[in-house]
């Protein structure tokens, strides 16, 4: 195998050529005989009564071939939330019934309670635009705060619109209190992480096709987790035997988070399908993607700093209210807790941390994990109090940070948020970032900006996060309702060939070009010689998906694994073609050879013998070449890391441009550096924006001001800077084969927090007293904060 | 129902249409070439930018019947005779500028309109390009370099690692 393609090359990607050629197959691109049309009715209103829903005119428009009312799905389950997450006083969360239609009530702007089957897409939507509802408005529940003192409730049947009121560590609560009480200095901060649309560029698609000839369905679905859509439509939602529906998720157009969970219009065309016994298509507008994704973040925070005399860390105390929507979308109830709280005492040796998260039902779309999910909320709060803290005290904000990091010698560390951090050097990780910024040169560079009439400010941020979701057993404990392992059967084929079949899913992280790599490597073959097989519930084994940096430090562990069982058999079998025992046969560079001897045998002919069993000993070595290996981690991985950014803020106008942006980030152990570099930048982009640019807004009605791109504003070419990425601090996971941490979502965690910190600091260095701005930081706020 | 015939990708092809049919539709639903993608509905995101008589449109901003006879130049039209990627695709290919691949037949759409325009554009003209091409994977860093790449020039000065 050449060595310039294996684990650490730069390798080009095998998946970029059809998708350059425009012969990429996304969902949609898929048309299938004799299908028909979904098209939802969706309410207008945010709160409301359903008191009828008359379907009679849309059924006699031209090509309807049927019609469904949340009426058709009362007597079937609803879609679940996948953690149970209790309360301080040990009361489980309130879960109301998430239906595939809404019935009885609509309880956001969205919210789905008709759909039309058609022969054609715009017969569709002009019988659903012949669907008379009769809906009664009621007062909109949007406000947090209100929501949680008010009586007007967005489920009555559960009295409230709290759903759980939850503490992290509790026992740590006193503690923490005494510390705050007794501190030498606290610093306090108010803060708003502003609610954001992921914006896949692929919406949402799912079409169903029913085999009556067997009871069979498929479903094709823009899903980041075939297996986990599978399990929550068989087991909860529409009871279809898990042997019976195979959901394929094809390429796929970007996920961050959003097409991790189950909606339920997999559900209803699965059921149209059905009925009709013709295949049911469905394809989200633009505005049903800003309706109906799953949103991300929307916290409103009190945090505050507790330091000694020596300006050493003494405590965090966070109190957050989470908006989860309308309803409990799959992953909505850990977010805000176990993926946010314990990541609360940051990169910092800290003796006392304290969260306490109320999260709220509110009538918007819900609310779940977006690129970071609960670990960028977490950064944000500690990262900006810090930086208020040094402002207060007047210390260098890097320094401060760099006094109270955990050191290198400190590892393994158990913080006081209950995590076991296996290692780490953010110093080096610092010392990386301040030489590629170059800090020292920021005076000068501030100078020449003034000379222009501009304000320039410098935001340093340290970040850490939890990435390689998770210990099964620890979760357990935790509240999850899924284990979080991963899975790889490794095929190996009678030509020598390899089908690596995985659990997770690529949609844009190049499983397809970096898994091959591992496996080539391990072997001694040739990369192009291995085939990822991804995305088809009959097609791999059962695997979670892919989120959370999760796929090469679990799925690729399970490669690992597969691998190392096929070693083990290969041995076997190369032990009796050279006459000997497997202990005495060593594997290298894809030869076996006998210890001691000259006498050797290639990888290719043992996978030739296992299928050519001819003379094989059948009571010691079965036929074939072919394993599968399940891999649940012991721990999560903590990729860490340090960022700088540069601003230039237009004193006249409030406009904020990026200068420069700079990250330093620690993997662990790189398999392709290409990759991780693009996976970083996309995560910049996502930060930069919700930072700058980017704010989902409902105004107190319900209505979703920002449902399109005229009014979300998403980052665009202009309103970024390249980046500067380095990785070349690498501190490789203990706890995993592969060394590795995880990387998608790095960039979406630390970004936010060094781009405001930045214009706080453009903004002081002309004696502005300010000391924070929520975001994003449009010019009109930049420009309110300077004048008021 | 109304009859429409044009060129796509050199080849005449012909149709029928409602009024309301606009040219992606037509594109994807009728022709089959579904390179060409929808992503958003307000003409906003650039997912479905083509060429109509050597301008680049976005395929969702006109209806097919407005494209009666005119040439069109779709992503399934880019590649070398012998099928091999052209220098913007292999370009985006060598500096990682696609992750999930759906924006990218718009991004090759603009980058080619662009270099047919302005041979050697510098970065910020890049930028400023591609106002009407939403990513939302790569951070725009490595579309910007590949197209700088294509246009054969240096882009070492492109952010080092």
């Amino acid at each position: 195998m050449p060595k310039d393609s294996g684990i650490g090359a730069a390798t080009r990607r095998r998946e970029d050529a059809r998708f350059l050629l425009g012969s990429g197959r996304y969902s949609d691109d898929i048309s299938l005989l004799n299908q028909t049309y979904a098209v939802f009715a969706r309410s207008e209103v945010a709160n409301g009564i359903i008191k009828t829903v008359d379907t009679s005119e849309a059924e006699k428009m031209p090509g309807v071939v049927t019609v469904f009312t949340g009426e058709d799905f009362v007597d079937v389950g609803g879609n679940p939330a996948g953690w149970l997450i209790n309360s301080r006083n040990g009361e489980p969360m309130k879960e109301p019934k998430r239906p595939v239609l809404a019935h009885g009530k609509v309880r956001h702007v969205g919210d789905a309670y008709a759909a039309v089957i058609a022969e054609t897409e715009q017969q569709a939507r002009d019988a659903a635009e012949k669907i008379n509802a009769d809906i009664k408005e009621l007062p909109a529940v949007i406000d947090m705060a209100s929501a949680l003192s008010g009586s007007n409730f967005v489920h009555d049947e559960i009295g409230t619109n709290q759903c759980y009121d939850w503490g992290w560590i509790e026992d740590n609560r006193e503690a923490t209190d005494n510390a705050i009480k007794n501190a030498h200095h606290v610093t306090t901060l108010e803060l708003v992480n502003n609610r954001l649309v992921p914006n896949a560029m692929e919406p949402r698609c799912s079409i169903a096709d029913y085999n009556p000839a067997n009871d069979d369905y498929t479903l094709y679905t823009t899903s980041q987790n075939p297996h986990l859509t599978r399990l929550l439509i068989s087991a909860f939602v529409l009871g279809i035997p898990e042997n019976k529906l195979t959901v394929v998720s094809p390429d796929v157009g970007g996920g961050f988070g959003s097409k991790i969970y189950h909606y339920g219009e997999e559900a209803l065309v699965l059921a149209a399908a059905k009925r009709i016994k013709r295949p049911v298509r469905w394809t989200a507008t633009r505005s049903e993607s800003f309706m109906t994704d799953a949103h991300g973040r929307d916290h409103a925070t009190k945090i505050e700093l507790a330091l000694d005399k020596d300006n050493n860390f003494l405590a965090f105390r966070t109190e957050t209210m989470a908006n989860v929507g309308a309803y409990l979308s799959n992953f909505s109830t850990v977010t805000p807790t176990i993926l946010h709280g314990t990541l609360m005492a940051g990169n910092y040796a800290v003796p006392n941390v304290y969260v306490n998260v109320k999260t709220v039902f509110t009538n918007t779309a819900p609310v779940d994990a977006y690129r970071g999910a609960g670990r960028p909320e977490a950064t944000y709060s500690l990262e900006r109090v810090i930086d208020k803290a040094a402002t207060e005290l007047g210390l260098d904000p890097t320094n401060l940070r760099r006094q109270n990091f955990i050191k290198s010698d400190q590892f393994p560390y158990v913080t006081a948020a209950g995590l076991n951090y296996d290692v780490g050097d953010y110093d080096a990780v610092m010392d990386r970032l301040e030489h590629h910024a170059d800090l020292k040169g920021f005076a000068k560079r501030r100078k020449k900006s003034e000379a222009k009439g501009k304000l320039r400010g410098l935001g340093i941020n340290s970040y850490i996060e939890a990435c390689g979701i998770a210990p099964s057993n620890l979760i357990g404990t935790l509240g999850a309702r899924v284990g979080l392992y991963d899975a790889a059967t490794i095929r190996v084929n009678a030509t020598g060939n390899i089908s690596v079949m995985v659990g997770a899913h690529s949609h844009g992280q190049g499983h397809e070009t970096a898994f091959p790599q591992i496996v080539a490597d391990l072997l001694g073959v040739d990369p192009n010689n291995v085939e990822i097989v991804h995305g088809d519930t009959s097609k791999i084994p059962f695997g979670m998906g892919t989120y959370g940096s999760r796929s090469l430090a679990v799925c690729g562990s399970a490669i690992v694994r597969g691998v190392e069982k096929i070693i083990s058999k290969g041995k076997k079998i190369a032990a009796h073609m050279m006459e000997t025992t497997d202990d005495k046969v060593d594997f290298d560079e894809g030869v076996f050879s006998v210890r001691g001897t000259n006498k050797t045998v290639s990888f290719g002919d043992v996978a030739l013998k296992a299928y050519i069993p001819h003379d094989f000993p059948i009571e010691d070595i079965e036929p074939g070449l072919e394993e599968t290996a399940f891999y649940d981690p012991q721990n999560f991985t903590y990729p860490a890391g340090a960022y700088a950014c540069e601003v230039e803020v237009d004193p006249e106008t409030g406009q904020v441009t990026i200068e420069s942006f700079t990250a330093a980030d620690d993997f662990g152990n790189i398999i392709n550096p290409m990759i991780v570099e693009g996976q970083v930048h996309g995560g910049l982009a996502q930060g930069i924006g919700q930072a700058l640019l980017e704010g989902c807004v409902y105004d107190e009605d319900g209505q979703l001001i920002s449902a399109s791109y005229m009014d979300y504003t998403m980052p665009r070419a202009a309103d970024l800077p390249s980046f500067i990425v380095d990785h070349t601090v690498r501190t490789p996971s203990t706890d995993n084969p592969l060394g590795v941490k995880g990387c998608g979502e790095a960039g979406a965690i630390g970004s936010p927090p060094t781009v405001v910190n930045a214009v706080v600091d453009a903004l002081r260095s002309a004696d502005h007293d300010v000391t924070h701005i929520d975001m994003p930081l449009t010019p009109e706020r930049v420009w309110a904060a300077m004048n008021n | 129902m109304s009859n429409l015939t044009m060129t796509v990708n050199g080849k005449t092809v012909s149709g029928s249409v409602e009024g309301r049919t606009l040219l992606v539709e037509f594109i994807r639903n009728d022709l089959h070439l579904t390179g060409t993608h929808v992503g958003c509905d307000t003409s906003q995101c650039g997912a479905c930018a083509i060429h109509v008589d050597g301008k680049l449109v976005k395929a969702c901003t006109m209806f097919a019947l407005e494209a009666n006879g005119a040439e069109v130049s779709t992503i399934e039209g880019q590649a070398n005779g012998d099928g091999s990627l052209n220098v913007i695709q292999q370009a985006f290919k060598d500096h990682h500028g696609l992750q999930c691949g759906f924006c990218t037949p718009g991004m090759v759409m603009a980058a080619a309109a662009l270099l047919k325009t302005n041979p050697k554009p510098s970065e910020l003209e890049i930028r400023e390009h591609l106002e009407g091409n939403i990513c939302r994977c790569t951070g725009y860093h490595n579309i910007v370099k590949a197209i700088l790449a294509a246009s054969g020039q240096d882009v070492s000065s492109i952010a080092a690692e």
